[in-house]
């Protein structure tokens, strides 16, 4: 017994390193669960604030660029405006109210992200407290940026589309036809599109968008467009769609955030039909 | 160690973090290349520091790191790799006569060419052990090795640049 002890004594070092291991492992695979681990990522007060100040001082220096691009999209939305503004010339169908107010935008900024690692993260400055909740879409001007993930009183941390765990599900806009965008990893400007049979007549720079079916985002919100057509390697009847991303992750700064208010609704639907419903 | 060496440790390693976490998060030189910085401050310390305190307090910086890098778990399970291996190291490449007690192993006391042979394969363990865990899965082992090269060098030189630019000679900072 003595001999035992006297052993275990002499490795305490590597039962220590061990037990050290097992227990990071432990945190790396419970926070990969979209649940996991609230506490300990930035919506963290303290984090938060340290990364907000970062972000205050970088943002500084990309003033310029986002005012031009905030000029640029007043410039949109005003042209817009003055489209509604123009008395219809034929007839038009009313939109049902309750399907106009199925979305609720809310703006918010990005205070720390990341674009190297195969999981990717947003910290973005509105939380709880301003209506942020898990589970809501966020884009920019460019096109498609994430989804929130976990919320605190003030911040919010959210999957980038950068982020190997996030499907989108999306549609070739000329076409219709859709599957899903995930990103594979590598690089920061490419995602795949997934689930596109091989009989799709798909061409370079066709335009992908959001289909609105996962009622995460709206229909129609940019995601990027087509690069390079293949027969997918492992599964033929599949194509291998590599799409451009439109959103530029190494400047993402102002976004917007979107809530279908229904999505509970459809999501009880779904589970009461019990077919899973892929974001 | 004395109070007034632990004092100037507590600071070295709050510096660096601070770094790490300001300067070098989303720095990667040709989408490869990452910075560690941080890990100066654990490959510093004394060689008389014991095994155990030095995994605790691997762990725990590793830790800190990743709260500020959205990666639970994964700085720390790398650290305190490295760290079980440093002591391995260390009294593997230990120079004829072994180690003054309380000789640190810095670039001024030891040299280039040992601190070198000293920091590279940590260094790369590490690596090793944080791309791994990033990137489980999802891509192939080559990517891994290139990214983990690449960062242990890139580490390396700025580990030995702080080290000229901010030390000075025979004494600790």
């Amino acid at each position: 017994m003595l001999r035992i002890l006297q052993f275990l004594y002499r490795i305490r070092a590597f039962i220590l390193f061990v037990f050290l291991e097992v227990l990071a492992i432990w945190m790396i695979v419970t926070n990969n669960s979209p649940q996991g681990a609230a506490f300990f990522n930035s919506s963290n007060r303290l984090v938060g604030a340290a990364l907000e100040k970062q972000a205050n001082v970088v943002q500084f220096f990309s003033l310029a660029e986002a005012n031009e691009a905030l000029t640029a999209e007043n410039a949109e939305i005003l042209q817009r405006l003055s489209f509604l503004q123009v008395k219809p010339d034929s007839m038009g169908i009313e939109l049902d109210s309750a399907l106009a107010a199925t979305y609720q935008f809310k703006g918010g900024r990005v205070i720390g992200s990341s674009l190297r690692f195969s999981q990717n993260y947003l910290t973005i400055n509105k939380g709880a407290k301003d209506g942020i909740k898990p589970g809501m879409g966020i884009f920019n001007p460019q096109g498609v940026v994430g989804r929130v993930k976990s919320v605190s009183e003030n911040y919010a941390v959210a999957f980038s589309l950068l982020n190997t765990d996030l499907l989108v599900s999306s549609k070739i806009k000329s076409t219709d036809v859709f599957g899903s965008v995930q990103w594979d990893g590598e690089s920061s400007t490419e995602a795949k599109l997934l689930f596109v049979p091989r009989h799709v007549k798909a061409q370079e720079g066709d335009t992908i968008v959001t289909s609105g079916f996962n009622a995460v985002f709206p229909e129609g919100i940019l995601i990027g467009i087509i690069s390079k057509i293949s027969p997918d390697e492992k599964d033929p009847n599949y194509l291998d769609l590599t799409v451009k991303l439109s959103t530029d992750f190494s400047k993402v700064n102002y976004v917007y955030l979107v809530e279908n208010t229904l999505f509970n609704e459809l999501d009880s639907l779904y589970r009461q039909s019990e077919i899973s419903n892929e974001y | 160690m004395n109070i007034r060496n632990l004092f100037s440790f507590v600071l070295l390693i709050i510096f660096l973090g601070v770094i790490q976490i300001l300067f070098l998060k989303n720095l990667a030189l040709f989408g490869v290349a990452f910075v560690f910085i941080y890990l100066l401050g654990i490959l510093l310390l004394p060689i008389s520091v014991k095994t155990s305190p030095l995994l605790f307090l691997a762990f725990f910086l590793g830790l800190m790191i990743d709260v500020f890098y959205e990666t639970i778990g994964m700085h720390a399970a790398a650290a305190t790799c490295l760290a079980f291996f440093r002591s391995l190291w260390l009294r593997v490449i230990s120079p004829t006569g072994g180690y003054v007690d309380t000789e640190e192993p810095s670039l001024n006391e030891m040299g280039l060419v040992w601190f070198l042979t000293y920091s590279f394969p940590l260094i790369f363990v590490y690596s090793l052990v944080f791309f791994i865990a990033d990137q489980w899965g999802t891509s192939g082992f080559l990517g891994v090795l290139n990214k983990s090269f690449f960062s242990s060098i890139l580490t390396c030189l700025l580990a030995i640049l702080v080290q000229l630019l901010f030390f000075k000679r025979r004494r600790g900072i």
